[in-house]
């Protein structure tokens, strides 16, 4: 094998001329979202990830916790207290209301519980599949590479496990997997793709929380959706992802959510690694320019 | 916070928080669970949690049942040995040089064995840390400038072709020319791997190291530095020891200031750095180098000074990175490092 020199991580499209297909990623709805884990399991079943029971949280029904390298998709549960007619976890005042909620809640607008001031958020999360990849730019082996689609895949005959990647991700995604020694990670069922198939979990989705496509396309109908919601009085509504001016260029696969982000387990502010690579490369330079002056003052400095 | 057990599927809580509103609602003041944004309960949880990142704003220091939102490095020991062993050869190799061009031979033969020990060991640490092993030689398919582990790959490469030639040569005799003109390369490459390991840990999303970008280089050269200083002056008679003993004292010096630099630019986060087991390693670390540092300052002439001070420069640096190594596993594990300057950060430009 002989040692190419890249100075870029390959960018998609232009790398690949007239093999580039359109982006393509997640819309996910949470607002939509039963939690019935169906994409869990279609993931798991489609791409035979190996099972890795963790027992019982003990904190909420959600028993898989978080993603990893056995898990790429993942639905978290978030039972809250909320505020109704200004007064915490209390019943409502006023009936009508809290008729007009359960309409809302009829018609799968919002996620909401009948028992009033207590809510359920439920979020099927997966790798986000990042414009600016900080797994993609520290992968040493060239393992971690973006597809034709614009997706980010891990080549598992090429990762050689040395980690880089995990503490890289501002998102927690990818994970070693123990006894094999590799990182794993989401795919967007790449294999699918090949064959103009949607991902298994898009698939699988009863309610459309998961919505696959275009990336320009999706990122269109969440706009309509997020002020659709709007509309009927959902204001924390919000989209987390889409905006291609955030830290990470945007992501390929991106949500709407009805609380802040960290209540989902999501970083509020996510920016890749690289950002900083200049500024950090330039301290290590003066890091190194002082040591070698240190030897040098070592010798000039005073008696043998 | 820090001290709670979180191993997957042990997530700290109680199972009737699920059930119990009460239990719940303490819970959650607790900086536990989520809560919803109208929330504006204060209590003795809530205070806390704010306690620890005051830079929070105090109604929502909001995670996901405490989990972390970042990953913490899946590294093994050898991470920390690596970062001692890199930190020692490529600093020995310019201390090698430099006593070599001056003229002293004792401390340029004993430099020159360092700096191979140095970086010899560290490729067979890195190695061995790999999920698989085997496929090290991956590391060499590509060079990308934007993955410090690819650099560095490169670098203990280009290390290892020069100082070993070099160092043979001085202790060997043999490959005479070639090593010769292998010691300037050495000597070259010798710094950057010292300090790009500062860069390999600031390039990562765990805030306790990406925020100390700034100083990390800087830490782990004045670590090379006291580690190259500390073990040539163990080694060589003390007559010649003198740059190796003025090197150890700079390093030692470099490593206590650079600690309360990065500590008070970390503000918050600097209690990855202060707690629990972590703070142990800390005050060790710093112990160490103190009295290190002032054995070989006082006593550096004499032989048993200069392996007492020596040995204990040698353990503050060592113990040192495995205080930075544990900082970064706390600080992932710690979802609160993560959010709180993130969610600071939208709030200051929402203005």
């Amino acid at each position: 094998m002989s040692p190419a020199t890249l100075l870029e991580t390959p960018a998609w499209p232009d790398s690949y001329g007239d093999e580039a297909k359109p982006r393509v990623g997640f819309f996910t709805d949470t607002s939509v979202c039963i939690g019935c884990k169906a994409c869990e399991v279609a993931c798991k079943e489609w791409n035979q990830i190996p099972e890795d029971p963790q027992g019982y949280t003990g904190t909420s029904y959600d028993n898989s916790a978080e993603l990893g390298a056995n898990r790429w998709r993942h639905v978290a549960f978030i039972e809250q207290r909320v505020e109704v007619n200004g007064v915490e976890g209390s019943a409502p005042d006023s009936w009508v209301q809290e008729a007009q909620r359960q309409q809302l809640v009829d018609q799968g607008v919002e996620t909401q519980e009948d028992d009033a001031g207590f809510r359920w958020l439920m979020s099927s999360d997966v790798c986000k599949h990042c414009t600016e990849a900080a797994c993609l730019d520290v992968c040493p082996t060239g393992s971690l590479f973006r597809t034709e689609f614009g997706t980010v895949v891990v080549q598992e005959d090429i990762c050689n496990g040395c980690g880089y990647c995990v503490v890289a991700c501002p998102f927690g995604v990818l994970d070693q997997r123990k006894g094999d020694g590799r990182v794993w990670k989401c795919t967007l069922c790449y294999d699918r793709l090949q064959d103009d198939m949607e991902p298994a979990c898009a698939h699988a989705c009863p309610t459309d929380s998961i919505q696959f496509g275009e990336l320009d396309e999706l990122r269109e109908r969440a706009e309509q959706r997020v002020e659709k919601l709007h509309e009927r009085g959902i204001s924390e509504a919000r989209l987390y992802g889409h905006d291609t001016d955030d830290g990470v260029g945007g992501f390929g696969a991106f949500f709407l959510l009805l609380d802040e982000p960290e209540t989902y387990r999501l970083p509020p502010d996510p920016v890749v690694t690289t950002r900083h690579l200049g500024e950090n490369w330039k301290h290590a330079g003066v890091a190194a320019l002082a040591l070698a002056g240190a030897v040098v003052g070592a010798f000039l400095g005073g008696r043998r | 916070m820090s001290t709670t057990d979180r191993e997957p599927g042990k997530v700290r809580g109680d199972v009737r928080a699920a059930t119990d509103g009460d239990t719940y609602v303490e819970g959650a003041s607790a900086g536990e669970g989520p809560h919803s944004a109208q929330e504006t309960r204060t209590g003795v949880g809530r205070d806390r949690g704010a306690k620890e990142i005051p830079m929070v704003p105090k109604d929502r220091p909001r995670t996901y049942y405490d989990r972390p939102v970042v990953k913490p490095p899946v590294w093994k020991p050898e991470i920390p040995w690596y970062l001692f062993t890199g930190g020692l050869g490529g600093a020995s190799s310019v201390l090698a040089y430099a006593a070599t061009l001056s003229g002293n031979r004792p401390l340029a033969k004993r430099s020159w064995f360092l700096a191979l020990l140095g970086i010899s060991a560290s490729p067979l640490l890195l190695i061995s840390d790999l999920g698989r092993p085997e496929r090290f030689f991956n590391m060499l398919r590509v060079f990308k400038i934007t993955s410090p582990m690819s650099v560095g790959s490169w670098l203990l490469v280009a290390n290892g072709a020069a100082a070993a030639p070099a160092a043979l040569g001085q202790l060997l005799g043999f490959p005479k020319g070639l090593g010769r003109r292998a010691e300037p390369v050495a000597a070259l490459l010798g710094p950057p791997l010292a300090t790009y390991t500062g860069v390999l840990l600031a390039n990562t999303s765990i805030p306790a190291w990406s925020e100390a970008r700034m100083e990390l280089p800087l830490l782990f050269a004045s670590g090379g530095a006291a580690s190259a200083g500390a073990a040539a002056a163990i080694v060589t008679p003390t007559g010649y020891a003198g740059p190796a003993r003025r090197l150890a004292l700079a390093g030692a010096a470099g490593e206590v200031i650079n600690t309360e630099l990065m500590k008070r630019r970390l503000g918050p986060l600097a209690s990855a750095y202060e707690q629990g087991e972590v703070g142990r390693y800390e005050k060790i670390a710093r112990a160490c180098t103190v009295t290190g540092g002032a054995l070989i300052a006082g006593a550096g002439r004499r032989r048993a000074g200069a392996v007492a001070g020596g040995a204990l420069l040698l353990a503050g640096a060592l113990v040192k990175r495995w205080a930075v190594f544990k900082a970064g596993i706390a600080s992932a594990e710690d979802p609160h490092q993560t959010v709180g300057p993130q969610r600071q950060r939208l709030e200051e430009r929402k203005g």
